[in-house]
């Protein structure tokens, strides 16, 4: 699936012009990014939540050479699926077993 | 940030859809990748990121309050992975040009 099946998707829902359709898919991507760069917390019931983490800058190895280097201090984004999401996804692998 | 959140936000950038359409589009949204996910499916939204599934296999686990052994199922995970842009994008690009001249 890609943003285009969304597209399409909202376009049959909300009975919009493919080009709203497009347009307000990429805004609710837009929306998330935009507060997760704040260093929000964005929580979506039922799907799961994205966070921003902080990492130190710490000494890494460069593996190939040896040569020890600083890896900068950075933030990482991590995605905790919801209990919902978790039970979907696990009840859909015995459904097909 | 709530899904709530997501709502008002679209509602005042996009005037052009009503509260209730904007309520129709998140949670449209995010049923479906919960849908296209619960069938094994991979979801790959460009400069976001993508989604998909992991295969766990079967591993004999502890229970932490007694220490008895217990059989963990196979089981299949989601997972997210950051897109470049998204990642980039956390770091910005003042972050990144302090960096370079310290």
């Amino acid at each position: 699936m890609t943003k285009a099946d969304l597209v399409d998707l909202i376009y049959e829902r909300v009975g919009s012009s493919k080009k709203e359709a497009c347009e307000v898919v990429e805004e609710v991507f837009k929306i998330i990014e935009d507060s997760l760069r704040q260093g929000g917390k964005v929580k979506i019931s039922g799907f799961g939540s994205f966070t921003v983490n902080h990492k130190h800058a710490r000494r890494g190895r460069n593996p190939q050479t040896g040569i020890t280097i600083i890896i900068d201090s950075r933030r990482v984004l991590s995605f905790k699926p919801s209990q919902v999401l978790k039970h979907l996804v696990a009840d859909g692998a015995k459904r097909t077993v | 940030m709530t899904k709530r959140g997501i709502i008002e936000e679209l509602l005042a950038r996009h005037q052009k859809f009503s509260r209730r359409q904007s309520e129709t589009i998140v949670n449209a949204m995010f049923e479906e990748m919960a849908s296209v996910l619960a069938h094994g499916g991979r979801i790959e939204i460009r400069g976001f990121g993508s989604f998909g599934v992991k295969q766990r296999g079967a591993r004999q686990g502890r229970n932490p309050r007694t220490g008895g052994m217990v059989e963990v199922e196979a089981k299949r995970v989601p997972f997210f992975r950051a897109g470049k842009e998204l990642r980039a994008g956390l770091n910005g690009a003042e972050q990144d040009a302090a960096a370079r001249s310290a």
